[in-house]
């Protein structure tokens, strides 16, 4: 009997096609030159296939034709967001090739001028972040604090970004006089701004609704992808065992050992009901948290600095020895590598340099976490992982 | 503009209205978000707060070369972004015009020696009107970069026929005076 | 866990197809060859003990001194070098593999040296290979698609290499 039709129904043969978009190197949000070949259906997403290399400025090329000490300003420009902990990266690689020993008060001006370019990192990446989903005010203001930070740094080096003033043997100079003063008003400035950004994006529920559960990362998935930093934080869970995955804690270098801070792993209690660990608004917040953490560090450090033996910068060997030295940091984007192989025949230039960056290894994931959401959430997705172009391709 | 361009002898009706519309365009220049590197981080500095380009009438950063008059081209260009770079200035309608911001567009910059792919300038791929050096160069020295393609646009003379073209003169060179009591002009 | 000990566990499990060993560098690591190589790493990862599953790195690096006059004196003989940097996440402790190929295939030039991919153990070995194929010219067998990643598609040679000469110029834009 029900084998007619029921004429209320229309149907209409209608076929789709998937579409390739490319989301091309010049794009308001790529945060550089990222290319994004997008294959959808309609809206959806089935695949996302990164394409690098534009900004490859042939970094270890350079390296093994300059001396160590000419290869620091190239590391700046390779996170030029975060170029102190750059250069703090591939110094701690020839100095532990060179087997160095750094006086304590170097140490010290290394933690709190790295501290502080953490601190500067994390705004731009929040700011940009607010300025991908469609918000200009976060954008603003964190320029604003920046801009001060950039006149810390300016004080104690000379560049508004790329520093060259963590260098091998220690810092390149000491810090001026009066700049405690000056860093310590500026943490009792910042502290109550960071309830501003919270108020603007973390608990702004626009924002919510586009970064809670969109690109959640399962935490095998970034081990086996290599990640690193907030982008592997977002996806840990203190309660079920996992470690404090942070480097400043598990392989303490420059005198981390001796501060007194806490590594940023969720859960959280003040998370909204919508979010799940390892989504954006995670990782997100994992940034906002280690702003804190670094003031804390940072007022450590001045408050150490009085008091520390040694003078700023030791004094350097004459040309590098044979053997090979791979240290990696805790930059703001996750780990960060640094290869330096000496040469047998007593030589200043190295054999080869290779910068192993975090974003790289989070960027691998781009394909996974952005299968089966909108192309809208592409910004949400890209802007939490938090890449910086120079890095990935050197 | 096509069908007025160069149709008028040179008079005094024709000269207010260059003016008019010079004056017009070099204040709303909207500059093409062609960010690509470590000067792109400068440029955004520059578009923020404390050094607002918007006050030059250039805040409104058009994601679309098809929108946008100024092309400020920032960071390092490679050969694999090379024909993406041509191609955006081809896509932007006349008249435009392009900043090469920083030492990697001016002439390679740090990368000149050993650089196997970075394009030696960014001069060698797309016309550029003025050049801002520097390592990043300072948001102020962009600044100065636009207006120096802002007395370019001052020096433009598309209405009348035949025009010699002249060199644009500097003004607002950002020279200031000191103050009396340090010694300056009063 | 101690590097001697990660080491001394190796030997038992594998014997002489560790070809050598080195404890004294400041990052201590084993030399294994390109055949075996699958099979120990899938042993670093899936012991218990030892538990690497981060792959952070992977560097090819070129022992080639390309001034005759001062390759007398380098300290070398001209091979390759494909380095693996391994993190465990469980035991936080750190290893290093190394592979030692010669610079070209059979000795023909042209022909890239060839090593098996880890890209089936570990999801980050696929772009590392890439890139090590692409800027020092190895060959991983069994990559999923092994590609130029940062360089153009149509880029010729292998730029780390220390023989490479700077191209004069690239699609019309001069190069020097």
């Amino acid at each position: 009997m029900a084998t007619v039709a029921d004429p209320t129904i229309v149907e209409f043969d209608v076929r789709t096609d998937e579409m390739l978009v490319n989301m091309g190197p010049q794009h308001p949000s790529t945060h550089g030159v990222l290319r994004l070949v997008l294959r959808t259906d309609g809206e959806v997403i089935s695949e996302a296939v990164p394409h690098m290399g534009y900004l490859h400025r042939c970094a270890e090329k350079i390296g093994e034709n300059v001396t160590a000490i000419q290869f620091i300003p190239y590391t700046d420009r390779m996170d030029y967001l975060a170029a102190m902990n750059m250069n703090l990266g591939y110094a701690l690689a020839v100095e532990k090739l060179c087997g160095m020993e750094i006086p304590e008060k170097a140490q010290v001006i290394r933690v709190i001028i790295a501290e502080l370019n953490r601190i500067a990192s994390h705004l731009v990446g929040m700011g940009t972040y607010g300025l991908d989903l469609g918000t200009f005010s976060p954008f603003l203001y964190a320029f604003r604090e920046r801009e001060m930070i950039l006149d810390l740094f300016e004080e104690v080096c000379g560049a508004r970004l790329t520093y060259s003033y963590i260098t091998i043997g220690g810092v390149h100079d000491d810090l001026p006089s009066g700049w405690t003063q000056r860093l310590q008003e500026f943490l009792d400035y910042l502290k109550p701004r960071i309830e501003e950004y919270h108020t603007l994006l973390t608990r702004n529920h626009i924002f919510v609704s586009r970064t809670a559960k969109i690109g959640i990362l399962p935490k095998h998935l970034a081990i086996s992808h290599a990640c690193s930093g907030p982008m592997l934080r977002g996806s840990l869970n203190r309660t079920s065992g996992d470690p404090d995955w942070d480097l400043r804690k598990i392989e303490p270098y420059s005198g981390y050992g001796a501060y007194d801070f806490r590594a940023i792993v969720p859960p959280f209690p003040e998370a909204p009901p919508e979010s799940v660990i390892g989504d954006c608004w995670h990782r997100f917040y994992v940034r906002m948290l280690e702003v804190i953490e670094s003031i804390k560090l940072c007022e450590q450090g001045l408050k150490r600095y009085p008091t520390a033996q040694g003078t700023h910068r030791a004094d350097l060997p004459k040309h590098l020895p044979a053997g090979e030295a791979y240290v990696e940091t805790e930059c703001p984007r996750g780990q960060m590598g640094f290869y330096v192989v000496g040469r047998p025949s007593k030589d200043s230039v190295p054999l080869r340099v290779r910068a192993k960056s975090s974003s790289f290894c989070n960027l691998s994931l781009c394909d996974e976490l952005c299968r089966g959401c909108l192309i809208a959430d592409i910004p949400a997705i890209v802007g939490s992982i938090d890449i910086v172009m120079g890095e990935i391709d050197r | 503009m096509g069908w007025l361009e160069g149709r008028f002898e040179e008079s005094v009706i024709t000269t207010s209205l260059e003016q008019a519309i010079n004056w017009a365009r070099q204040s709303s220049m909207w500059p093409m978000t062609f960010g690509l590197a470590c000067c792109a981080i400068e440029m955004m500095a520059t578009g923020a707060s404390r050094f607002d380009i918007d006050r030059f009438g250039a805040g409104a950063f058009r994601a679309t070369p098809r929108q946008a008059d100024l092309m400020i081209v920032a960071g390092t260009v490679n050969y694999k972004m090379a024909s993406r770079v041509r191609r955006l200035y081809n896509q932007m309608p006349d008249p435009k015009f392009v900043i090469a911001m920083g030492a990697c567009t001016c002439g390679g910059g740090p990368y000149y020696k050993y650089g196997y792919n970075v394009v030696k300038g960014v001069d060698l791929v797309v016309p550029v009107d003025v050049y801002v050096p520097g390592c990043p160069p300072r948001p102020e020295a962009l600044l100065e970069g636009l207006m120096r393609i802002q007395d370019k646009v001052r020096g433009m003379k598309d209405l009348t026929k035949n025009q010699q073209t002249d060199l644009p003169i500097p003004s607002r060179t950002g020279y200031t005076l000191l103050p009396a009591e340090l010694g300056g002009a009063v | 866990m101690t590097s001697a000990e990660i080491i001394s566990i190796l030997d038992q499990k594998f014997g002489d197809r560790i070809k050598a060993k080195n404890l004294e560098a400041k990052d201590p690591f084993v030399v294994v060859t390109p055949t075996d190589l699958v099979e120990i790493c899938r042993y670093l990862r899936d012991d218990a003990r030892l538990g690497f599953d981060m792959l952070n790195c992977v560097s090819g690096v070129d022992y080639l001194e390309p001034d005759p006059k001062k390759a007398a004196k380098a300290g070398f003989d001209p091979h390759m070098e494909v380095v693996y940097h391994f993190q465990s996440f469980r035991n936080k402790h750190r290893f290093v593999v190394k592979v030692i190929l010669p610079r070209w295939k059979d000795d023909k030039a042209g022909e890239l040296p060839e090593v098996p991919s880890l890209a089936s153990l570990f999801n980050i070995a696929n772009w590392h290979e890439r890139e090590v194929y692409d800027l020092t010219g190895v060959w991983f067998t069994g990559h999923p698609d092994l590609t130029r990643i940062l360089l153009s598609d149509d880029w010729v040679g292998h730029p780390l290499r220390k023989d490479y000469e700077f191209p004069l110029e690239y699609h019309g834009i001069r190069g020097r």
